[in-house]
């Protein structure tokens, strides 16, 4: 056992040092003299942050362009994303659950980033394509999940509503949909979240947002400017997290 | 007031839920706007047009071995990026882990020395930790490209930061969701406080840790393609460089290497926890 221990850590340092190799990645060079008081110096650029009103204005501006690129491509998922779970749960027989399922698969494997890039090139600069790209990703992740409560949902109500006369369609709305809409809205506030912060940043590839301020404020050297915006990024997510807290708090208080 | 009366009487959901869709289109109203939603835009012949000519490009992928030599010695950047930037994480959470965890407290047995100074010392570094994991990495990425240039040396770093932030704050949390009991016990008989850690807590706590950190490494290849997209090396920084030149044979090789990379992280990591159980 002991042997075994020892090998593994030779094994790790060794894969350890040949990644800093191949990277020729240097530790020392980082913390040279130069190399730090390059380092403090940019660093310092970024203190004091710029407050001016002016400023502070327009990172509001972009914070809700954040929150809005951020709910609408939540919205826009939740919809496509149900549309797509019905045959992905085999709805519509075995064929249209392999398409759905791999067709949610694609969608959910590529980052969130890649597909903004991807949108800037399809639709130009500026949120609209932030909300695109956030919407195709979260389409997949919420997709899979909805198609997932409906297999485990009960289907006995809908077939009552069926054998008792009801058209397919309204025995979906009032016998299966009330089973599995608390659940995902559940999912979908979850994804919101994950969605605010994510929407902070698609803006580096030019997807709108406070991202996109934050880029340009770095590409003009405006370090103090950029200060104030990460701060703003910052304060979003804490409102954001704390709010989560407050509600699923209230929530399962509400339930229990 | 019939009308609804009426309505009501066949669907009595009807009416909450009218209002509901109404109040819905009200807020969603501004979004929109926001959001410069427009599909009309994709349609626009300026964007479809090089869209759908880049799309096309797609099949057949890039294929030579030039082009698949570059891309094989990106796929090894990434995952080198990955692998140091977690190790360095983990350089960074782990003594910074022991000074936040409450288990190892000596004033958690009876009085001791120097208690303020101690705990003095203890929040300090939970709000470093905090700090480390609050920016993205993302946002770190492209600080450390300005700072130390294109390159994997930004991606390593970014990574070293924002793990480092996360792999303390849940070292910290796995220590202290073990028994305290034992490290109590060895410290209450005279033990120093690194040994009542190795002897009391590491034994508990080992297996869940190492699990913690394949998992964060499986992230941090996702990641480093991600980072990439500023310029942090790797494939990300290779995936960005066809996009920019709209080159969709390229583009389509990288992305599937990125899932192959992916689902092959995603193996590894299963594998090696699943030979830790």
């Amino acid at each position: 056992m002991k042997g075994l221990g020892v090998a593994v850590v030779v094994a790790l340092a060794s894969v350890i040092w040949a990644s800093a190799a191949y990277l020729k990645f240097d530790l020392l060079a980082l913390f040279s003299a130069e190399a730090r008081t390059g380092m403090l110096q940019y660093a310092a650029g970024f203190f004091p942050p710029d407050v001016s009103a002016e400023y502070l204005r327009r990172i509001g501006a972009g914070a809700l362009e954040t929150l809005a690129i951020s709910g609408m491509s939540t919205l826009l998922a939740a919809i496509f994303g149900m549309l797509v779970a019905l045959p992905a749960a085999g709805r519509f027989g075995a064929a249209a659950r392999a398409a759905a399922r791999f067709i949610l698969n694609a969608l959910r494997s590529i980052p969130e980033l890649v597909f903004a890039a991807l949108m800037v090139l399809a639709a130009g600069l500026g949120p609209f394509a932030g909300t695109l790209a956030l919407a195709l990703h979260t389409t997949g992740v919420l997709g899979r999940l909805f198609a997932e409560a409906l297999e485990n949902t009960p289907r006995e109500s809908a077939e009552a509503l069926v054998h008792a006369g009801a058209p397919r369609i309204a025995a979906f709305f009032y016998g299966t949909l009330p089973n599995v809409l608390p659940q995902c809205v559940a999912y979908a506030l979850y994804r919101w979240e994950i969605n605010i912060r994510m929407a902070a940043v698609l803006g580096f590839v030019g997807a709108g947002g406070l991202g996109q301020m934050l880029y340009v404020a770095l590409s003009l050297f405006h370090e103090a400017q950029a200060a104030s915006v990460i701060l703003g990024m910052l304060a979003l997510v804490l409102v954001v997290d704390e709010a989560s807290a407050q509600l699923r708090r209230r929530l399962a208080s509400a339930q229990g | 007031m019939r009308l609804s009366a009426a309505a009501a009487s066949r669907d009595p959901a009807a009416l909450p839920r009218l209002a509901l869709a109404a109040l819905a289109l009200v807020l969603l109203w501004p979004a929109i706007r926001l959001t410069e939603f427009d599909p009309a835009t994709l349609l626009d012949p300026a964007n479809a047009r090089p869209m759908a000519r880049f799309l096309g490009q797609f099949l057949p992928p890039e294929a030579s071995l030039e082009f698949l030599a570059l891309v094989g010695r990106a796929t090894l950047e990434t995952l080198a990026i990955a692998t140091l930037g977690t190790a360095l994480a983990f350089a960074i959470a782990f003594p910074l882990s022991l000074v936040t965890t409450t288990s190892l407290s000596l004033s958690a047995l009876g009085p001791a020395r120097d208690e303020p100074l101690r705990r003095a010392l203890r929040y300090p570094a939970r709000l470093v930790l905090i700090v480390l994991r609050a920016i993205p990495e993302l946002v770190w990425a492209l600080l450390f490209v300005r700072a130390v240039g294109l390159g994997a040396t930004a991606g390593v770093l970014a990574l070293a930061i924002t793990y480092g932030g996360m792999l303390g704050k849940v070292y910290a949390e796995i220590y202290e969701s073990a028994s305290n009991r034992p490290a109590r016990a060895l410290m209450e008989a005279g033990a120093g406080r690194l040994q009542a850690f190795l002897y009391g807590v590491l034994p508990a706590a080992l297996q869940e840790m190492v699990s913690y950190t394949i998992y964060r490494w499986e992230c941090a290849v996702r990641a480093s393609v991600i980072m990439g997209f500023v310029g942090a090396g790797g494939l990300g920084q290779q995936l960005e460089l066809s996009f920019r030149m709209l080159n969709g044979a390229e583009a389509c090789t990288i992305l599937a290497t990125f899932l192959l990379l992916v689902l092959l992280a995603d193996a590894l990591s299963a594998f090696f926890r699943r030979l830790l159980a």
